[in-house]
């Protein structure tokens, strides 16, 4: 679950991380208030999840309540823009109105989880408020990362080194060790994934503030802090997506490429490899299709039913390799997918092997279906019966 | 031989009355695992519609059945306490079935277990075909051999131990190691114990895109088993588009993690990377043919 500017920036407040005065609106009327109450000159920022906001025009200043009103209601005239992740964009529902500061220089600072030292990573590089993977092409050497023992935690001198070892100004140095330390006390308390400052910023006038927070809680771990819940922004899902959610699997589930090859296999791997033996049988994919682990009938019958009236499938290709998933509640759906459903009927080429395989393939030859041996024959089959009913 | 599990393994199961726990406790015991009794608290001195003993606690568990081996069925809220109680009973080896698990408790968890070796989280298990198998694999697919599998994948491994095992290459041990970004028990850590197998006489790497553990795993191999029939295979090659990764664990491996930074990591530790699973098995019979 990724947070909101505004969201994050709570968190950076709690932890003892210094951020700009600032005022979460919903309208541009309550911008306009504030700046009634509060004058000098803001920065009124689009809170959205997408990146971006600067070039797509969605932060912008104002030093009046009625130019506070026009900037915000201009930002929040349009969503915004899509871009291949978000081919829907993103709806602006509020902003951030935040003092400015009086820039001397910009760092990056960030906490992630390292899975090769399977340690909390601390990075850090001088090169702040850009894109950091470009700041990586142009000055790899510029980063310092330094990798936290989770049994002694977080101790200012990792702080300290970090900030000689990657030539941090002076100007950072005294602050900067306990700036660390809130944002290691936020990574773990929250079950974060990713804590990251970009730009930490030093002033003119000598204060170190982080002027933008990203923060990624561990979807695995909100079971501990269901106060996160309402905090949860859901982006606009794209109709694929929507699809997969109304079939009860995950957004990433399920996927269309307008072939007329429909897929479905059992684990995101297994799904991979059965698109890549069609292709290379020589079909085109409709879809991707993981049914998830333990699948049981009433999944594949939604399944099936996602595929026949949302794809351009001639043919429905089911490859099923049991583990955690049984071949007889597989067996099943299928038959009672056929059975039940009101959907137009296109032909099967079923793969049904591991768990429960014999179970499996007596329900559907007691259903006058007979299961291919291998994924290889599978593809082949389906390509064929495509071919033939074009 | 095989590694960290064979017929004389002593398995207990946490989480052993639960939905989960109990059927694939059954389907252990079919395969020929050594299981010896369960852990779920509160129904201590009962007996499992197996007939295997139940304790309250592990250390109970332990001290009654010689258990070594534990493998764990508990929701992902319970794992990390699961495998702190094994590691205090004095437990060394674990697989952790559990997906879900809270990427700070694995992270807590491998920073105090010294000298535990574990398996997952969210992974399918381990198996010594014809010996002994932990976790959730479909048994009868394997054959005892001597090739050695690791793969980050569940039902891919399947498919790829089908072939393996169609085309008459037996397996000495294959491990799932788990998709998580925290795991116990790398492709390294896994590649060491072939290393010093002596049933294991060739490889095969199941990976997966992300993260860095294939370019660790072609750097070992060049580096310690530059004479072994190894084939490579990388999954998702064709993925859908997805959501992008972190930035930061971008930076932090360095930039690895696509596709051909893999399939390259391989090709220049001399390992060929197989297009598809079922190319497998001629790769690597060709290939121990040219050893022999």
């Amino acid at each position: 679950m990724n947070l909101m500017e505004y969201q994050g920036k709570e968190l950076f407040r709690r932890s003892g991380i210094p951020v700009p005065r600032s005022q979460h609106c919903t309208t541009p009327d309550d911008v306009a208030a504030f700046i009634e109450k509060n004058p000098g000159k803001w920065v009124v920022k689009a809170q959205v999840l997408m990146g971006g906001r600067g070039k797509a025009g969605k932060i912008k200043f104002a030093s009046s309540a009625d130019e506070g009103r026009k900037v915000a209601q201009e930002i929040m005239a349009t969503p915004m823009p899509p871009n291949r992740q978000n081919p829907n964009g993103e709806p602006i529902k509020s902003l951030l109105v935040e003092e400015t500061l009086d820039v001397a220089l910009e760092a990056y600072c960030a906490i992630s989880v390292d899975r090769t030292t399977k340690k909390p990573a601390i990075i850090v590089t001088k090169f702040g408020g850009m894109d950091v993977e470009e700041v990586h092409e142009k000055h790899p050497e510029s980063f310092s990362t330094f990798f936290v023992d989770t049994a002694i935690g977080y101790s200012p001198f990792i702080g300290r080194k970090l900030a000689f070892s990657t030539d941090l100004d002076a100007g950072y140095r005294k602050q900067f060790p306990a700036i660390v330390a809130g944002m290691y006390d936020l990574f773990f308390k929250y079950g974060a994934k990713l804590v990251e400052i970009n730009p930490l910023i030093l002033t003119k006038d000598g204060r170190v503030i982080a002027a933008d927070a990203k923060v990624e809680l561990d979807d695995d771990a909100l079971f501990r802090h269901p106060e996160f819940k309402e905090w949860q922004t859901v982006l606009p899902l794209d109709e694929d997506e929507s699809l997969a959610t109304d079939a009860g699997l995950g957004i990433r589930n399920f996927r269309r490429f307008g072939g007329t090859v429909g897929t479905m296999a059992n684990g995101a791997g297994l799904a991979m490899g059965t698109m890549d033996a069609v292709k290379n049988a020589g079909g085109e994919i409709a879809n991707f299709l993981d049914v998830g682990g333990g699948a049981n009938a009433e999944r594949v019958r939604k399944c099936y039913e996602l595929v026949v009236n949302h794809t351009n499938a001639k043919v429905f290709f089911i490859n099923i390799f049991g583990g955690i998933t049984r071949g007889d509640e597989v067996a099943k759906g299928i038959v009672e997918a056929l059975n039940t459903t009101k959907s137009r009927k296109i032909p099967l080429v079923i793969r049904l092997t591991g768990t429960n395989e014999e179970e499996g393939r007596r329900i559907l030859a007691d259903a006058g279906m007979t299961p291919v041996e291998t994924m290889d024959e599978g593809a082949k089959r389906a390509v064929e019966l495509a071919a033939a009913s074009a | 031989m095989s590694i960290f599990l064979d017929k004389n393994s002593k398995v207990f199961v946490q989480g052993i009355t639960g939905a989960e726990g109990s059927y694939h406790t059954g389907r252990m015991l079919a395969y020929g695992t050594n299981i010896v009794g369960g852990v779920t608290p509160g129904k201590g001195g009962q007996k499992t519609e197996h007939g295997l003993p139940v304790f309250n606690t592990v250390e109970e568990c332990v001290a009654a059945t010689g258990a070594t081996h534990q493998c764990i069925f508990v929701p992902p809220a319970g794992a990390a306490d699961a495998l702190f109680e094994a590691y205090e009973a004095g437990v060394r080896f674990s697989v952790c079935i559990t997906e879900g698990v809270p990427v700070h408790d694995m992270l807590r968890v491998v920073g105090a277990t010294p000298g535990m070796r574990i398996i997952g989280p969210n992974c399918p298990g381990l198996i010594s075909p014809g010996k002994s198998s932990i976790g959730i694999m479909p048994g009868h697919i394997f054959k005892e051999g001597n090739v050695g599998l690791i793969s980050r994948s569940g039902t891919l491994t399947y498919e790829v131990v089908d072939g393996l095992t169609r085309a008459g290459l037996g397996q000495s041990t294959c491990v799932g190691i788990g998709g998580d970004p925290i795991i116990g028990t790398t492709f390294v850590d896994c590649l060491r114990e072939f290393k010093n197998d002596p049933q294991t006489k060739a490889i095969v790497v199941c990976g997966e895109i992300g993260g860095s553990d294939e370019e660790d795993a072609a750097a070992f191999i060049k580096e310690h088993l530059a004479g072994t029939p190894i084939v490579a295979f990388i999954g998702g090659r064709n993925a859908p588009p997805g959501k992008s990764l972190g930035h930061a664990g971008a930076i932090i491996s360095g930039g690895f993690g696509t596709p051909e930074s893999k399939i390259n990591a391989f090709r220049a530790a001399g390992v060929p990377v197989a297009d598809r699973p079922s190319e497998i098995p001629k790769m690597l019979a060709e290939r121990m043919a040219a050893t022999v």
